[in-house]
């Protein structure tokens, strides 16, 4: 077997941030409605992470649980820990109505990073960066394009589909070019 | 370019970042209705200079489907309910009322 | 002549000289010039033509309001029509053409118009241009397209950049003038979040010019200290060479950020487009002066008062010499006063009004300026220059009483508050009697999505034209409590300005004068829309607003009637015999001033102007040789073409070796939707015409989605995953659509289901290993048992393949022993060339779109898009055995027992082979016998599918035809585009293996 590869295979531009793409990152989109028993410990089993509350995404180390919508949660943890995590929530929601699936594979990953990169976001996004809170994952759109992100470690991450990466990543370079700063 | 209030994840969500889905509260006819029945649910709309209820879902945000009381003419927004109720919440429906006393209901 | 002064103007830098050039001339300003003002400083008044007399045109004024100096700028890629010089700032470099006229601006064979001006009336395009009704096309048309637009449209590509950027606040304040800054000083201080825009390069507006004195400050000095007060908030924001083109909808406003206009080349955007939400938004937006209409008022040489002293004041530039003021009002006085201490002379201020007694009228005199109340000038002098006036009583019809030389003209008709921002989302407007001006109601404001007010005029822009601060102070406030912040507990400062006695409309000069005087005074400068123009269509019965402007072209050019649409639509009123506030405005729409098409586009350009959907395995097919075709938004390759082939020949070698060995098609775009839950079968059968809840774990079922109408809208094959899982296949582009309607369904109808869906489209890479040889390859590769035993027709399996994690579904869509493979996207490029490998040896190609299309026609599989319109069902399309009986309902069930759906009369799918072998054109119809009620021939069906089979040899095709299936072997005719028809046998749909023996091997 190959060893995976990213959308872009980690494309990286440097303008007035810096943007690379990551990953492959292991995804996991969980969707159980709120108060299904098990779903915590289902969470928990996959991350290690507390259930997220509306629109926050909790981190433990590498893997990080996000609030997609009052019923789908995206787990985030290492690519090759997912078969483990699913069989962790299968066994956490047995007898329970869900839905967990892997799609590592359908993202693409980028960090946009250095103290001017929410001016990079805010040329493509509807957003008000001023109040997205930390710990706030918002899910919108990038251009033309369906993207989710939030602030961690001083930058951005971006997750989008990964048929659309290179478009994305033409987005954050041009959006990044140097004497383009807001 | 309007703002709705996604009453799923709380964001206010503008007009591009939703899509319509036309008049809320139809009810669907299938089978054994009329034909009466059937053109009414399938062709039908109020399409009123007012006071509407409508459907949009929050497409490029967490893809729920919802619903909104506005005014086709002014663009007030009335407020932004679940998708899962068969008529407007009362509080939305005093609302309304306070402002537009003429109003005739949703239905 | 107008010249550059010894001494002074507050904005431009002496000691930094610009080079630029004007029709290839080089000349010379300052830094800190307008493209206007250094024109005037090299006495360059002429500077264009008008667009239907071609008379000579020169500045008029010095802002956003200039309806003349427009000009192309730049060249090649950077070439720009219809630049304001007013609002162009001056850099090195700069080069400028006029515009509308041949050969040269100052010899201009189009000028004869202006001699046939009495037969060129208004509406004249309309009277003359609309017979011969068979003329217009051949004609006029291009007549008029020949001698349309002002500008030339730039041919290249532009070389600059632009963006877009989103922002928010609390308070959004248009116009940087001394109403903007004291409402921007207001809510900082009451911390709200506040942007300050200005649409020119510097803060201050009027008042710096005019003299006021706030706070015990010059104005200057009060703007300086209170920019620099701001620029200490952190939340307020100011931006320079901003303008607000438009507000809209929920406080949506879009701006116009001038970054690199007058800095080209050095690498940052050329402009960037704001797209603003505000909680507020304050319209300080100051008002602009009015000409007078008097005859020759269009002479270069006449400019706007107003205008006349920011060339003086701010940038030491002389429109003349000698100069006469002309005014209905006391603020034009400021000129004369200006003008004098400039140094110049003021040959006389002819003022309408019977007395001026203000304060800047006494001034004035004190001044030993010559003022002449009750009078009129009843014509200027002059043809591509000012050469004097001839003076009259405004009480009478034009006789002249005395005649005055000069070389410019300072005309004052009052000012309008510029309310764009106010009208643009529905905001009224009021007359304002004493004032002769429109300004906003405040009783019937534009709202925002609570209802309550969406924007404020302040200042000016709001009729307080003498306390525009106090005013601004105090409509502040009325939006920082509406916001829910604290109002200021101060005062406005102090502004002292003189007292100004009421002005008197004059709308036309003088009150009775003669047509002919009439027909020489301009109100819309640049379409040459005269007082005479307006009084005809008004006569011919045009009364509405909106009609005499389209009629007349009033206030429809690139200026937008800033200058013309009050004293237009004031001649209207009288000719009309009724009151301004009867006939009102014209619409207000955006832009306020226009913004270049590269701003409204932002990023959307080159590589990223769409985004491109990409498979894993997009490189590889780009490295070999494939010709792409779009499919929503995907690259597909149509085909992989070889050194030396055409498309066609690529395709057809395609073909044939998938059928004889073995093709590889990237089918990576395919939806694939996973449903799951205790609900989900009896969702699925509501959702398919068929049963899929009965379908076993393990195996395939195709199956057919309609519309509530019934109309067939998406197809795919439905695999079993386990006992409450299903995976729904959907057509390449339909994936999202279909599972929005999943969802739709889900959560507005039966939201009592137990049903979740996710979209793992992207997820998986899937290749179609097709042909003879296909299971050769697959073993070659190893890990699966792929036999017919193991893995029969309409099974899947997962396992592994050459060490790929993958599931594989036996399924086809060529009619050939077929697997479809699903890998994890981030091995799809590896598996892809793990299988190119392996397939070496039993001779393997990959095929394309193009192919696989050919190959399910030979077999008669219909296409979504292709044997479907959104008006076929899938009963047209022989598709019964897919449709349930059994079933009480499935979405589209209701829709499908209509009536005329069931009608025996209608269209359905049959095949057809051409009587010669060739190819049906692609859309041919089949005509009937017989007309239709519009006369056009009646038809019995049309082609939906056609192409040259490699497989046959000959032209096939897929078709809807009336009663088809009861036609077989009946010849029916196609039309082509030439005219003739091709003689096609109606046939079965299935071309080859009609038992379907090659793919159940």
């Amino acid at each position: 077997m190959s060893d995976p590869v990213s959308a872009l295979g980690g494309a990286t531009f440097e303008g007035f941030a810096s943007v690379r793409e990551i990953g492959p990152l292991g995804m996991i989109t969980l969707r159980a409605k709120a108060g299904t028993a098990g779903l915590e410990a289902a969470v928990h089993a996959a991350t290690g992470c507390a259930l997220p509350a509306q629109r926050r995404i909790v981190r433990q180390g590498d893997r990080a649980a996000g609030w997609m919508s009052p019923d789908e949660f995206l787990l985030i943890l290492p690519y090759g820990d997912v078969a483990a995590a699913l069989a962790g929530i299968a066994q956490a929601l047995q007898g329970q109505h869900h839905l967990a699936v892997d799609v590592s594979d359908a993202r693409a990953v980028f960090r946009i990073e250095g103290a001017k990169a929410d001016q990079v976001l805010r040329k493509l996004s509807p957003v008000d960066f001023d109040r997205l809170e930390p710990g706030e994952l918002r899910r919108s759109r990038a251009a033309q394009v369906a993207a989710a992100f939030w602030a961690e470690d001083g930058g951005f991450t971006l997750v989008c589909f990964r048929s659309v990466a290179a478009y994305v990543m033409g987005l954050l370079s041009t959006s990044a070019q140097p004497g383009s700063e807001l | 370019m309007l703002i709705l209030e996604c009453p799923y994840c709380g964001v206010k969500a503008e007009e591009t970042e939703l899509s319509p889905g036309g008049e809320a509260h139809l009810k669907r006819f299938g089978p054994g209705s009329s034909d009466d029945e059937f053109e009414a649910y399938m062709f039908a709309r109020k399409n009123p200079k007012g006071v509407h209820c409508e459907r949009w879902r929050h497409a490029y945000g967490c893809g729920k489907w919802f619903l909104a009381a506005r005014c086709t003419a002014t663009l007030e927004v009335f407020g932004t309910y679940l998708a899962q109720t068969a008529e407007p919440p009362a509080e939305i429906v005093e609302k309304i009322k306070a402002k537009r006393p003429e109003w005739k209901g949703y239905s | 002549m107008s010249t550059r002064l010894k001494s002074g103007g507050r904005l431009i830098d002496r000691s930094a000289p610009v080079e630029f050039t004007f029709n290839g001339k080089r000349l010379r300003g300052c830094a800190g010039d307008t493209l206007a003002s250094a024109l005037l400083a090299n006495d360059q008044m002429l500077v264009g033509r008008s667009f239907k007399y071609h008379r000579p045109r020169g500045i008029v004024a010095s802002g956003a309001e200039e309806p003349n100096a427009l000009v192309n700028l730049g060249q090649g890629p950077r070439l720009e029509p219809n630049q304001r010089t007013t609002t162009t700032e001056l850099f090195d470099g700069l080069e400028a053409r006029s515009q509308n006229h041949w050969p040269s601006l100052e010899f201009d064979i189009g000028v004869v118009n202006n001699y046939a001006a009495r037969f060129l009336p208004g509406g004249f395009y309309y009277k003359t241009f609309i017979h011969p009704r068979a003329a217009w096309k051949h004609f006029f048309e291009p007549i008029i397209r020949q001698s349309a637009g002002l500008g030339s449209a730039p041919k290249d590509r532009d070389a600059d950049r632009y963006e877009q950027a989103y922002a928010f606040c609390d308070l959004l304040i248009v116009g940087g003038g001394i109403a903007g800054l004291q409402a921007a000083l207001v809510a900082g201080r009451a911390g709200a979040r506040v942007w300050l825009v200005e649409q020119t390069a510097h803060w201050g507006g009027r008042a710096p010019v005019d003299g006021d004195v706030i706070d015990g400050l010059p104005a200057a000095d009060w703007v300086e200290r209170s920019v620099a007060a701001l620029m200490a908030m952190d939340n307020v924001t100011l931006r320079l060479r901003c303008m607000a083109a438009g507000s809209y909808d929920h406080g949506y406003v879009l701006l116009d950020e001038k970054i690199a206009d007058h800095t080209p080349g050095d690498g940052r955007p050329k402009h960037r487009l704001w797209r603003m939400r505000t909680g507020k938004i304050l319209a300080a937006t100051g008002a602009i002066e009015r000409p007078l209409s008097f005859a020759g008022n269009d002479i270069p040489g006449v400019m706007l008062a107003g205008a006349v002293r920011d060339y003086v004041v701010n940038w030491a530039v002389s429109p003349g010499d000698r100069t006469v003021v002309v005014t209905n009002n006391d603020d034009a006085y400021r000129t004369a006063i200006a003008l004098h201490e400039a140094g110049l002379e003021v040959a006389a201020v002819i003022d309408a009004r019977a007395a001026a007694n203000g304060a800047l009228p006494s001034r004035a005199r004190a001044l030993g300026i010559r003022v002449e109340t009750g009078r009129a000038i009843a014509k200027v002098k002059g043809g591509k220059r000012v050469e004097g006036v001839e003076i009259c009583l405004q009480a009478g019809e034009g006789s002249a009483s005395s005649s005055l030389p000069c070389d410019a003209v300072a005309m004052s008709g009052g000012w309008s508050p510029v309310v764009h921002l106010w009208s643009h989302c529905g905001g009224k407007l009021i007359w304002d009697e004493e004032q002769a001006m429109f300004r906003p109601d405040p009783a019937r404001p534009p709202l925002h999505q609570d209802g309550s007010a969406m924007v404020m005029a302040a200042g000016a822009a709001n009729g307080a034209l003498r306390d525009a601060l106090a005013d601004a102070h105090a409509q502040v406030n009325i939006a920082l409590q509406a916001l829910g912040f604290a109002a200021a507990s101060s005062d406005a400062p102090a502004h002292t300005v003189p007292d100004e006695a009421p002005l008197e409309p004059v709308w036309v000069m003088p009150q009775g004068a003669s047509v002919a005087l009439r027909s020489k005074m301009w109100l819309d400068y640049q379409n040459d829309v005269k007082v005479s123009d307006v009084q005809l269509a008004a006569r011919e019965g045009y009364e509405s607003v909106e009609h005499t402007k389209r009629y007349t072209t009033l206030g429809m050019a690139t200026d937008q009637g800033k200058l013309s649409n009050i004293n237009g639509l004031a001649v209207l009123a009288d000719s009309l015999n009724t009151a301004i506030p009867q006939v009102g405005t014209t619409t207000f729409r955006p832009p306020y001033t226009p913004v270049p098409l590269g701003a409204l586009a932002g990023e959307a350009r080159g590589e990223i102007f769409q985004p491109l959907r990409k498979t894993p395995m997009h490189g590889w097919h780009e490295r070999n040789g494939a010709y792409f075709e779009p499919v929503g938004h995907w690259r597909r390759p149509y085909c992989f073409q070889r050194a030396g082939e055409t498309v066609h020949q690529a395709v057809e070698r395609e073909v044939k070796n998938t059928r004889q060995a073995l093709g590889f098609l990237d089918a990576s775009t395919l939806g694939k939707i996973i449903v799951k839950g205790p609900d989900a079968g009896r969702f699925l059968d509501m959702l398919y015409t068929g049963v899929m809840s009965t379908l076993p774990v393990g195996k395939c079922r195709y199956g057919l989605m309609c519309n509530e109408q019934g109309f067939l809208s998406d197809d795919g094959v439905v695999a079993r995953i386990d006992e409450d899982t299903w995976l729904c296949h959907t057509t390449s582009g339909g994936a999202d659509r279909i599972h929005a309607w999943m969802e739709d369904w889900l959560q507005c109808e039966w939201w009592d289901w137990q049903v979740f869906t996710a979209n793992v489209t992207e997820q998986y890479a899937q290749v179609a290993v097709v042909g003879p040889n296909a299971r050769k390859v697959l073993e070659r590769l190893g890990g699966m048992d792929v036999s017919r035993e193991a893995l029969p027709f309409m099974a899947w399996r997962d396992g592994t393949l050459g060490g790929f994690p993958c599931r594989i579904y036996r399924i086809s869509f060529s009619g050939e022993l077929s697997y479809e493979i699903a890998v994890p996207a981030s091995h799809g490029a590896a598996f892809w060339e793990a299988l190119h490998k392996a397939g070496a040896e039993f001779g393997a190609m990959p095929y394309g779109t193009e192919a696989l299309h050919i190959m399910r026609a030979e077999k008669g599989f219909i296409m979504i898009g292709d044997e479907t319109d959104g008006t076929v069902i899938p009963q047209d399309l022989g598709l019964d055995w897919a449709i349930s009986k059994k079933k009480a309902d499935y979405l589209g069930k209701r829709g499908q027992e209509r009536s005329f759906l069931a009608n025996p009369d209608r269209w359905k799918l049959v095949g057809f082979e051409t009587l010669d072998g060739s190819v049906i054109e692609d859309g041919a119809y089949i005509p009937d016998h017989g007309m239709n009620p519009n006369n056009q021939r009646k038809v019995q069906g049309r082609v939906t599918s056609t192409y040259h089979s490699p497989t046959l040899g000959r032209g096939i095709a897929l078709g809807l035809l009336r009663q088809g299936p009861q036609r077989m072997g009946e010849v029916v005719e196609f039309t082509k585009r030439d005219g003739g028809t091709t003689k096609a046998r109606v046939v079965e749909t299935v071309f080859f293996d009609k038992d379907g023996e090659k793919q159940n091997v």
